[in-house]
């Protein structure tokens, strides 16, 4: 392998620039799903949320990029993402919170289901995979731009990476500084004292489900409207369980989610970095490409490994995962 | 409400319920599920009854088609059949997908060694062995992870399937790539390697493995020690530790046991549907694999008649393809709709029964 190729600032600036987008869609659905275990629901479901958000989106996106509202087609596009996520975060809260059925059984089910919906919508509008979104496009920020490197890298990006960073303040401020977070963790936590306290548990976590599913719509919108402008059967690669992953990693912390998904978004560089490298035919082709496409995957299990211990996951929200029964303390 | 309901609606575990609603919440799901597939075909712009009846003749029409939704019904019902073991004790292998492909490949590499060494009752033998015990293996992989550093089985098993799959991209298009040629796919299996058909039929051997492994099943979980304690555990873990039940081992034995009957299915499919060794040998029976085992209410005989079910719809659906241009994926909406309406009936029982009383 050929050093001289990776060792230079156009390849790493490259480098960190896709890791900072491709840490988006997986880090929108982490902050959702960190909202909605806060109140003490588990939407393992998340994947399946994202695949209906994507290709939600994607169709919205597509169809309206020819017509009258084609300038903010691509918004739109996102926006249906996001509520089409909330639709899915409806079945979901229905299962979990109004039948207090088993969250485990409903969220693989859901992932089932997702996967069913958005690939049969998908096939059904398009008999071809060519149809391509306009995407949305680079916002340079005005002089810090052009700081070198950490300008190139931080600061020419399409309008969602602005707008990811601002979700991550504002999901933690939301969490830790607003009444509602003191809600939903309240809930999440002892949803009998919550409920002695005026709290209607129901309503909380329907809210902080439906919070979290547009996220996760949302972000799956983001990598199919923006970052890879197409829809296919299995385009969200897993990220709705790397978000479910990563949400432990996180310690259900709004500013560690950051931290995990730029770990898996740089994964995702790396291998996206160097397969292109060994396309030009430029040596770097000694590691099979299927092992580089690993490396998210493996860096998941990894993670959680370096955040574990024997007793397992202390700082889950108490309830997590548990329906609440009236009168239950 | 006594502590033991209470503990019952704190775990959301669903106890016994009424063979009423055992029976009955499936013929709902399975007819609500079929309302909204006809749904979705009047949206698509076709006739649901002609859709329905070309589904109908596609999976049951003639000695071939039935043969074919056989075929089809057997991975499916390996899958549903261990993931019924690993469920009953609450350990949520979804990674049957990649121990359904490095079955595939354990397997495979004894049929692409040893095809013209071995009699053909070794062989054949040796590669199903091959494949459960690949299965089994790469599950352990989770069981391992799980008791020794309590990472959850649904996240890692999750991951292994990526991992699993993109390994046997790599094994097909590098050291096992077919001498010689262009794709990325092993050598094709020798004649010896492939399962042995039934006179004067398509049904090979390994549907009959699967239906063996339906009393092997229910043996185990009624009639064996090691069933009690999967079931004691399954239904509250703390009973059955101050029972003395060693929880570890169970883990690792419902993942491997899930594992090894995955890896079954994936040697029997790929040495009769694919007989090479390459990437999407697996029609996501993973993940329906999960559906099958909960349609059928975590009971071999009921996972039985959900994996035929099953299979039915995805042979059907081919056949609406062919007719009506209807995408094969609503067969997946369908069955997951299905599901749904299982637990949603299966949850609103279970409420009434805990409040009403």
């Amino acid at each position: 392998m050929d050093w001289s190729l990776v060792l230079n600032w156009a390849f790493v600036i490259a480098l960190f620039t896709a890791a900072i987008r491709l840490a988006v869609p997986v880090l929108l659905a982490t902050l959702g799903e960190i909202v909605t275990e806060r109140s003490g629901v588990m939407n393992l479901g998340l994947d399946g949320v994202m695949v209906v958000g994507g290709v939600s989106g994607f169709l919205v996106a597509y169809f309206l990029q020819g017509g009258p509202l084609a300038g903010i087609s691509q918004w739109l596009g996102l926006l249906a993402g996001a509520a089409a996520g909330m639709l899915m975060g409806l079945i979901v809260a229905v299962f979990a919170v109004t039948l207090r059925a088993d969250q485990v059984i409903t969220g693989v089910t859901l992932v089932v289901f997702g996967h069913g919906v958005g690939n049969y919508i998908y096939r059904q509008q398009f008999s071809s995979l060519t149809a391509r979104t306009n995407g949305l496009p680079v916002f340079e920020v005005p002089l810090l731009s052009r700081i070198p490197v950490i300008g190139d890298i931080l600061f020419k990006h399409d309008a969602t990476v602005y707008i990811t960073v601002l979700l991550v303040l504002l999901v933690w401020f939301f969490l830790s500084r607003t009444t509602w977070g003191l809600n939903i963790r309240s809930v999440g936590e002892n949803p009998g004292a919550g409920e002695t306290s005026g709290l209607r548990v129901a309503a909380v976590r329907y809210g902080a489900t439906l919070i979290g599913t547009a996220l996760a719509g949302f972000g799956g919108a983001v990598l199919t409207v923006v970052q890879l402008r197409m829809f296919r059967e299995g385009i969200m690669g897993g990220r709705g369980w790397i978000a479910v992953a990563l949400v432990i990693f996180a310690r259900w912390k709004p500013e560690l989610a950051l931290v995990g998904a730029l770990l898996f978004g740089l994964a995702d560089a790396v291998q996206y970095r160097i397969q292109a490298l060994s396309q030009v035919g430029r040596g770097a082709g000694t590691i099979p490409y299927e092992f580089l496409l690993m490396l998210p995957y493996v860096l998941t299990i990894l993670a959680l490994l370096a955040r574990s211990n024997r007793r397992g996951q202390v700082q889950a929200p108490e309830v997590l995962g548990r329906p609440y029964v009236k009168g239950e303390l | 409400m006594t502590a033991v309901k209470i503990e019952k609606a704190r775990t959301g575990q669903s106890g016994a319920l009424p063979w009423l609603i055992t029976l009955g919440a499936p013929l709902i799901g399975v007819a609500a599920g079929l309302f909204i597939g006809a749904l979705l075909i009047l949206l698509a712009g076709a006739d649901p009854i002609k859709a329905y009846t070309a589904m109908m003749n596609g999976a049951f029409g003639g000695k071939r088609q039935i043969e074919e939704t056989l075929l089809k019904t057997a991975p499916l019902l390996l899958m549903g059949l261990g993931l019924t073991a690993a469920f009953r004790a609450r350990v949520w292998n979804i990674g049957g997908e990649g121990q359904y492909y490095i079955g595939a490949l354990a397997g495979g590499a004894i049929a692409l060694n040893f095809a013209d060494q071995w009699p053909r009752f070794i062989l054949i033998v040796a590669m199903l062995l091959a494949g459960a015990l690949g299965g089994a293996l790469w599950a352990a992989l989770a069981a391992f992870l799980k008791i020794r550093r309590g990472i959850n089985e649904i996240i890692s098993t999750l991951m292994l399937n990526y991992i699993a799959i993109l390994f046997i991209e790599y094994m097909a298009r590098g050291p096992m790539q077919e001498p010689g040629g262009y794709l990325p796919e092993s050598a094709q299996f020798a004649a010896a390697a492939r399962m042995p058909a039934l006179s004067g039929s398509r049904i090979h051997i390994g549907v009959l493995v699967a239906l063996l492994m339906i009393p092997v099943v229910y043996a185990l979980l009624w009639s064996t020690p090691l069933g009690f304690r999967l079931r004691a555990v399954g239904s509250r873990s703390s009973v059955a530790r101050y029972a003395g039940i060693k929880v570890e081992r169970l883990i690792l034995f419902a993942l491997m046991f899930s594992g090894g009957l995955a890896g079954l299915a994936g040697i029997i499919e790929v040495s009769s549907l694919h007989t090479r060794l390459k990437g999407g040998i697996s029609g996501d029976y993973g993940f329906s694999g999960i559906l099958v085992a909960l349609l059928g209410r975590m009971h071999p005989v009921g996972v039985a008649v959900a994996a035929l079910f099953f299979a039915a719809l995805t042979i059907g659906a081919q056949s609406m393809h062919v007719l009506y241009q209807l995408p094969v994926t609503l067969a997946g909406v369908v069955q997951a709709v299905v599901v749904l309406c299982v637990l949603a009936a299966d949850a609103i029982a279970h409420g009434k029964l805990h409040r009403g009383q």
